[in-house]
């Protein structure tokens, strides 16, 4: 194998006593393109920090063209020639595109010749098959070419070496086989191209070798072609899924109570990000969502609780289009209750004592209140109950929830949104920073929920978790749903393809 | 013990307001007088002399109320810092309802003319309120902004189209004694502006402590994504915050007009909406807290001038100790109390006595 290139061996990194990296190998001659497959947590992105100087591994090397190098920080890895491109792109959308791609390059003396650049960049772009109007401003521009905007930016500071993290995420469906097309160019010119992605369809069009990681460790390095899909997705979520199924008592009753069509809601940037998504959820039933983080999931939570507005499609509850209510409509006749993910940001207000993050949801309801006036001391006795039949662990309900460990604080927010009985329960990624204990004590909560007949949304990117507690799964990828399957039939391979987003017809 | 020194903490802005007394002692001696005179003279003229206590309250009104129009929404999380404008706009829609509306019986008319003073700095309040929650637009900038308009359109009407046949200086007709605020001291200028103020803080703070209007505020304020994911109409509140507070503040230029100056002037307020800030800070966001701070910030302004003209001190040196006050006020803010900490603290010392009661030093089970 040529020396020229880029090459990573036994590269280990720490946090804490997680073990992001174990030993990762890998080899990247120049001129070609490698992908890097895995799932949410695999150890992708730790991998690219690292190359790219924002963190130092705690062993092995790294080789660049044959000699090791130790990549300080972000301005030595350009240096060398490496330049990284972020999965949400670092524009300034007000300023042109030639003052983009200048800022922040070195070497400037004290005059700015934006022309003279201007000049440049733009035959660097025509070298590449780029057309770009160095005068445009950015915010002007369509997401594929801010991207190319970015590229041209990491080219122009004579990068040999480009990471990409999830590239095409941003993009429209239009837009990525013309940004697949720019790699392919790239790589004639002679660039080497690392790029981060679930999306097998993009790595099998365009990468030549695909390294797959999976909880740190490398679980396959394989030629891209005569590979098919289905084996890169077996090996993406790998593990043997034993179905540690939990013990259902009552059957899922027949009555669909949550109706959702062609759902369509846009993300905080304004990008589609979710692209007309249809399902049903039946009185107690557990319909689990997977997928990789940032695929709309989070925007499907808050367009069926009303957080966020859908731009089209319906959610109807028992046969009401409910589509039009609001939040608090939501919440309160409609009996809709929400788990968000974001503990401390969204579910619980930090400064308030437990007992009043116990009546967030119903402060404006009995116990909690009598017409205007709040009821201090039965909220205090609803949340000691409460404290007790959940098993939070706290000193007093007037402590402010700050100072309770995760688990606690998540236990309180279920029981908030539990005992209000609701009809539809969303919850969304529960056990995230939880221990075995605590994720236990989810899990039960959620399973007696559904005993008592509530539609439950469970979405997740742990895959074992929703396996083991849904009835059926439905996976998304890139803003739609890509297959609803039960548990029993999950096998590496067909998960893995849908999370990869190849539709249930094309998986062999 | 936590609890006493919880207290302490609690307690900052007194500690700071001492402090800052102390230094401006070291001013005063600068400039060659007494500290102890003039302090004497600035305390007992405002503070315990009728007409000094009367001149105390009388300014106390405007700017407990414009505290209060500061207070209300910074604990919804949103800086009002047009309280001078909604005096001001308080001010011409209270002298309009008095002077150019038909005479009618002053059971009537007073309170009309309050309601139209509120209204004034409702709307002045509404303003940012509304392009705050639907525009996206800064309130800090607008309600500052939104001050010279009031200043300079109170300025305009009273100095034109209102302004006093053949008066030497920029102001209105009288408004007729029927309509002028009740006194509460005789023969002073304190008026019953100060009452309506400290009324107005009790409601405000049981508002906030016993009612769910309260509570949902108060979460917008800790956490506005939580209170919208309560359910709560974040937009629609803030709009409601800012029009109640610009109400407040028209008050406070109401009060001014109806109580004490009784014709509209041009530039009427010399900063109470300023004042105001202050005010909200010293009292630690508190409504209870207001009547205490206003208080002593206003008889600070009035004994300032008293011990100016006992002791010869110059005005600047008076107006030195207020600026220290408002430094070390703001300082004092930077301690927090930081329970774990403390408790710690007072574990190892439980620690230490133990050991030496028991004659050994602390030798097992001793944490660092």
């Amino acid at each position: 194998m040529t020396a020229q290139g880029l090459r990573l061996e036994k590269i280990s990194k720490t946090f804490g006593d997680f073990k992001a990296l174990d030993g990762v190998d890998m080899t990247v001659p120049r001129g070609t393109v490698h992908a890097i497959l895995g799932e949410n947590g695999a150890g992708k992105t730790t991998l690219m920090n690292i190359l790219y100087g924002l963190y130092q591994p705690d062993g092995g090397r790294i080789l660049i063209d044959g000699a090791p190098q130790r990549i300080t920080s972000p301005r030595r890895a350009m240096e060398l020639g490496i330049g990284m491109i972020h999965q949400h792109l670092m524009l300034v959308e007000t300023l042109t595109v030639v003052e983009n791609v200048v800022l922040g390059l070195p070497g400037q003396g004290m005059r700015l010749s934006l022309a003279e650049h201007a000049r440049k960049l733009e035959a660097l772009a025509k070298s590449f098959g780029f057309d770009i109007d160095p005068h445009q401003e950015v915010w002007k521009l369509p997401m594929g070419m801010r991207q190319r905007v970015e590229i041209l930016k990491v080219l122009y500071r004579d990068a040999n070496l480009i990471i990409l993290d999830e590239p095409t995420s941003v993009l429209a469906p239009s837009e990525v086989e013309g940004f697949l097309e720019g790699l392919r160019r790239l790589r004639a010119a002679g660039k080497t191209i690392i790029f981060i992605s679930h999306k097998l369809d993009e790595v099998a069009a365009v990468a030549d070798r695909v390294t797959v990681l999976r909880r740190g460790t490398v679980s396959a390095d394989l030629a891209v072609a005569g590979t098919p899909p289905s084996e890169m997705a077996r090996m993406m979520v790998g593990r043997d899924v034993v179905l540690t199924t939990l013990e259902k008592t009552s059957p899922t009753s027949d009555e669909v109570l949550v109706r959702i069509r062609d759902l369509k809601a846009r993300d905080n940037r304004g990008n589609q990000a979710l692209k007309g998504v249809s399902f049903d959820i039946r009185a107690g039933e557990i319909l689990g969502v997977a997928g990789v983080d940032g695929n709309g999931q989070a925007e499907l939570a808050e367009a069926l609780t009303g957080l966020r507005q859908a731009e089209g499609g319906t959610v109807e509850l028992s046969g009401e289009d409910v589509s039009a209510a609001g939040v608090y409509e939501r919440r309160h006749r409609l009996g809709i209750s929400f788990v968000p993910e974001d503990r401390h940001g969204t579910g619980l207000v930090l400064d308030l004592p437990v007992y009043q993050n116990a009546m967030i949801r119903d402060f404006r309801e009995s116990p909690f209140s009598s017409g205007p006036m709040l009821r201090a001391a039965s909220a205090r006795k609803v949340a000691e109950d409460w404290v007790k039949r959940y098993d939070v662990r706290l000193q007093s309900v007037d402590q402010a929830i700050r100072f309770l460990s995760g688990g606690n604080q998540q236990k309180l927010i279920f029981a908030r949104e539990v005992e209000c009985r609701p009809r539809l329960l969303v919850i969304m990624q529960p056990c995230k920073g939880l221990d075995v204990g605590a994720i236990e004590a989810v899990h039960r909560t959620v399973l007696a929920e559904r005993e008592r007949g509530t539609a439950i949304l469970y979405i997740s990117t742990e895959l074992e978790h929703i396996l083991s507690v849904c009835d059926r799964v439905a996976v998304m990828c890139a803003g739609r749903i890509t297959g609803i399957i039960a548990p029993e039939e999950a096998t590496p391979e067909r998960i893995g393809a849908l999370i990869g987003g190849l539709e249930e017809e094309k998986v062999a | 013990m936590l609890r006493a020194i919880q207290g302490i903490y609690m307690l900052r802005p007194v500690w700071a307001v001492l402090l800052s007394l102390l230094a401006g002692a070291g001013l005063i001696a600068i400039a060659g007088v007494n500290p102890g005179e003039a302090y004497a003279a600035l305390f007992g003229g405002a503070f315990l002399d009728y007409y000094g206590l009367a001149s105390t309250l009388a300014k106390m009104s405007p700017i407990l109320l414009a505290g209060l129009a500061v207070i209300i929404p910074l604990r919804v999380g949103l800086l009002n810092i047009g309280a001078e404008g909604q005096i001001y706009m308080g001010g011409l829609f209270s002298s309009m309802a008095a002077l150019l509306l038909p005479e009618m019986s002053p059971v009537v008319q007073v309170p009309l003319c309050v309601l139209a003073g509120a209204l004034g700095g409702g709307l002045w309040g509404l303003i940012p309120g509304y392009l705050k929650a639907y525009r996206g637009i800064n309130e800090v900038i607008i309600t500052i902004l939104l001050n010279f308009i009031a200043i300079n359109l109170v300025s305009y009407v009273a100095g034109g189209p209102m302004m006093q046949e053949g008066a030497p200086y920029p102001y209105s007709e009288e408004i007729r004694e029927g309509l002028w605020l009740p006194y509460i001291m005789p023969h002073t200028d304190a008026h019953l502006g100060v009452v309506v103020g400290i009324v107005l803080c009790v409601v405000a703070w049981f508002v906030f402590r016993f009612t769910t209007v309260g509570f949902g505020l108060g979460m917008i304020g800790k956490n506005p994504v939580a209170a919208t994911y309560s359910g709560i109409r974040v937009r629609r509140n803030v709009v409601a915050v800012m029009f109640v507070a610009g109400a407040i503040g028209g008050l406070a230029g109401t009060f001014e007009v109806l109580g004490l100056k009784h014709r509209l002037y041009h530039l009427f307020s010399p900063g109470y909406g300023f004042d105001g800030i202050v005010v909200a800070f010293l009292a630690q966001l508190s409504p209870l807290m207001a009547p205490v701070a206003a208080f002593f910030l206003s008889g600070l302004k009035v004994g300032g001038l008293i011990m100016q003209r006992a002791v010869g001190l110059e005005s600047t040196v008076v107006e030195a100790i207020q600026g220290l006050v408002i430094i070390f006020v703001a300082a004092s803010l930077a301690f927090r109390f930081d329970r774990g900490n403390w408790r710690r603290f007072l574990e190892r010392r439980r620690l230490l006595d133990a050991g030496i009661a028991g004659g050994i030093t602390n030798n097992s089970g001793g944490r660092s």
